[in-house]
């Protein structure tokens, strides 16, 4: 009974989500046939899919869809392997904390795409700002919740595996890193985001050729509405593609897994 | 949404030792970094107009605050960040409660919460410039509709939170649906929609700077530094980012602390 009631109520929240989407889509289509503005600024939602899949055959949407992300890879990774060691480091030796905590704390608040016009003129337009600043932007979350993460472990946890005998390798990578992985993976999943919206940021401003961002700022240009469209549809299916599956999976299957969700969420 | 640590600054370091030890030990890093910058700006590796060194950085801040452009750009600035941030506070907080209480406003909007939120706010810029024009209504719209996600989100989550017992014992007492709202389910759902706030405004204030550079509008911080590439005014770019630092730090310790301190902490809702 109570099984099916949950359906039902499931099937209507299912039944009303569709019908708002349907709803909006209807709107936007009337005002865009209705000529009250112009078919440039906002074209039909037939042509926005038409040049979506148009572009997705030849081939030109994915080549920008791949240069982004290998943008947000390279810059991502690096963020990864400098605020990684170093927020442990700075979790477990105090002269390190002292040094690195003040100039973070002075950093953190500029926005990554402030620094825009100095990174153009230091390193010319093209990859390097654009890696950059993706850098910048994710190294941040990266270092202060691995930091928080590794100052939370429990310390009966590091006593008694000392207790028990173990080394100091030992006690890292079976107490520390498991211990502190909530917030790990908490901080690899804010800096994705940070460095998806950063990257978008840089192609906009600093972009060479190719990349969504650049896509969708040089398609202003020729007001060439459906393609900036078509470029927001593929920009929103990759973030929430990655922030579901990827993030998800691995949640899944570590601190899950682990059972340290709980941690996570306080 | 899963911020363990957002949020512009953490803690200064703290620790038992005296006042001015601990101003020294928070100030020796600056120092070093300083000391280095001047070293390799001193040293001519790099062309002074691109790397200039830490006194012309200074002396062009004292320059342009004295002169009162700098003030200038950073008050409209600040102006464009309330303007946003207040819409998108006033807009959300509404929409984020609604979809908390009501089982038919959560089912209509969420469907385009969850579509909106995962596309980075930049990414409408050109849209909206495109709709709005270039100037300061694209930019406020824009800041306004990026940062209301985070608030949106945080305030149905936070309703959703209140604890059925409470809801459940204030209507055994007899409240009625205002009081019920005011007195358990406002206060209850506050330190969720405090954090969404914060959230919000830490968004706008990371996208409000492109944005400015973007929409060409006559003054304003981002503009100020964009503007200078173009005359390759290092100087001037660098001041206009210690300002920007400036402000990020001011907003969270000074507006968001103080408001979490008068309110939820005081309530004991939270540490």
């Amino acid at each position: 009974m109570i099984g099916d009631r949950a359906n039902l109520s499931r099937y209507r929240s299912l039944r009303r989500g569709a019908l708002t989407l349907l709803a909006v889509a209807a709107v936007y289509e009337v005002i865009a046939r209705s000529g009250y503005f112009a078919p440039a600024l906002m074209p039909p939602l037939g042509t926005v899919a038409r040049t979506l899949i148009d572009s997705i055959l030849d081939g030109t949407m994915l080549w920008h869809a791949a240069f982004t992300l290998y943008r947000v890879l390279c810059g991502f990774s690096l963020a990864v392997f400098i605020g990684l060691p170093l927020g442990v480091l700075m979790g477990r030796f105090r002269a390190v904390e002292n040094f690195v905590l003040p100039l973070s704390s002075a950093l953190m608040p500029i926005p990554s795409l402030a620094w825009i016009p100095v990174f153009i003129l230091w390193f010319g337009l093209g990859n390097t700002v654009t890696v950059l600043i993706v850098f910048y932007a994710a190294l941040f979350p990266m270092l202060l919740n691995t930091w928080t993460g590794v100052r939370s472990v429990n310390p009966i946890w590091l006593r008694a595996a000392g207790a028990m005998g173990a080394d100091e390798r030992a006690m890292f990578w079976k107490v520390i890193i498991p211990g502190a992985s909530p917030f790990i993976i908490a901080g690899l999943r804010q800096s994705f985001l940070r460095s998806w919206i950063a990257v978008i940021g840089a192609e906009m401003l600093a972009g060479s050729d190719w990349g969504l961002g650049w896509v969708i700022f040089d398609a202003k240009e020729f007001l060439n509405t459906d393609v900036m469209l078509a470029s927001l549809i593929v920009i929103g299916c990759i973030g929430f593609v990655t922030e579901r599956l990827v993030f998800g999976s691995i949640e899944r299957a570590t601190i899950y897994r682990w059972g340290m969700a709980r941690a996570a969420k306080g | 949404m899963h911020d363990v640590v957002d949020n512009l600054a953490p803690a200064l370091l703290g620790g038992d030792a005296g006042p001015f030890r601990r101003a020294a030990r928070n100030a020796f890093p600056f120092v070093v970094v300083g000391a280095m910058w001047e070293a390799v700006a001193h040293l001519g590796l790099f062309p002074a107009q691109f790397f200039p060194s830490l006194e012309t950085v200074a002396a062009t801040f004292v320059r342009l605050t004295l002169n009162g452009v700098l003030p200038h750009h950073a008050l409209a600035t600040l102006l464009r960040l309330s303007a946003g941030f207040i819409l998108a506070a006033l807009a959300g907080v509404t929409i984020g409660i609604l979809m908390g209480r009501s089982r038919r406003a959560e089912d209509i909007l969420l469907p385009l919460v969850s579509i909106g939120a995962p596309i980075p706010g930049l990414a409408y810029a050109p849209l909206f410039l495109l709709w709005f024009g270039p100037g300061d209504v694209s930019a406020v719209v824009l800041v306004a509709f990026v940062s209301a996600f985070p608030i949106v989100y945080n305030c149905w989550t936070g309703v959703k939170a209140v604890k059925e017992i409470w809801l459940r014992s204030a209507q055994a007492m007899g409240a009625d649906d205002r009081r019920l709202f005011s007195h358990v389910i406002l206060p209850g759902a506050l330190p969720y929609i405090l954090t969404g706030l914060r959230l919000g405004l830490a968004q706008a204030w990371r996208i409000l700077v492109a944005v400015e550079m973007l929409a060409a509008v006559p003054w304003g911080l981002g503009w100020l530094i964009f503007g200078a590439q173009e005359f390759l005014n290092t100087d001037v770019m660098l001041a206009g980012i210690a300002v920007i630092a400036v402000i990020g730090l001011a907003l969270e310790k000074l507006v968001f602390q103080r408001l979490e301190e008068f309110t939820v902490v005081r309530w004991g809702m939270m540490s």
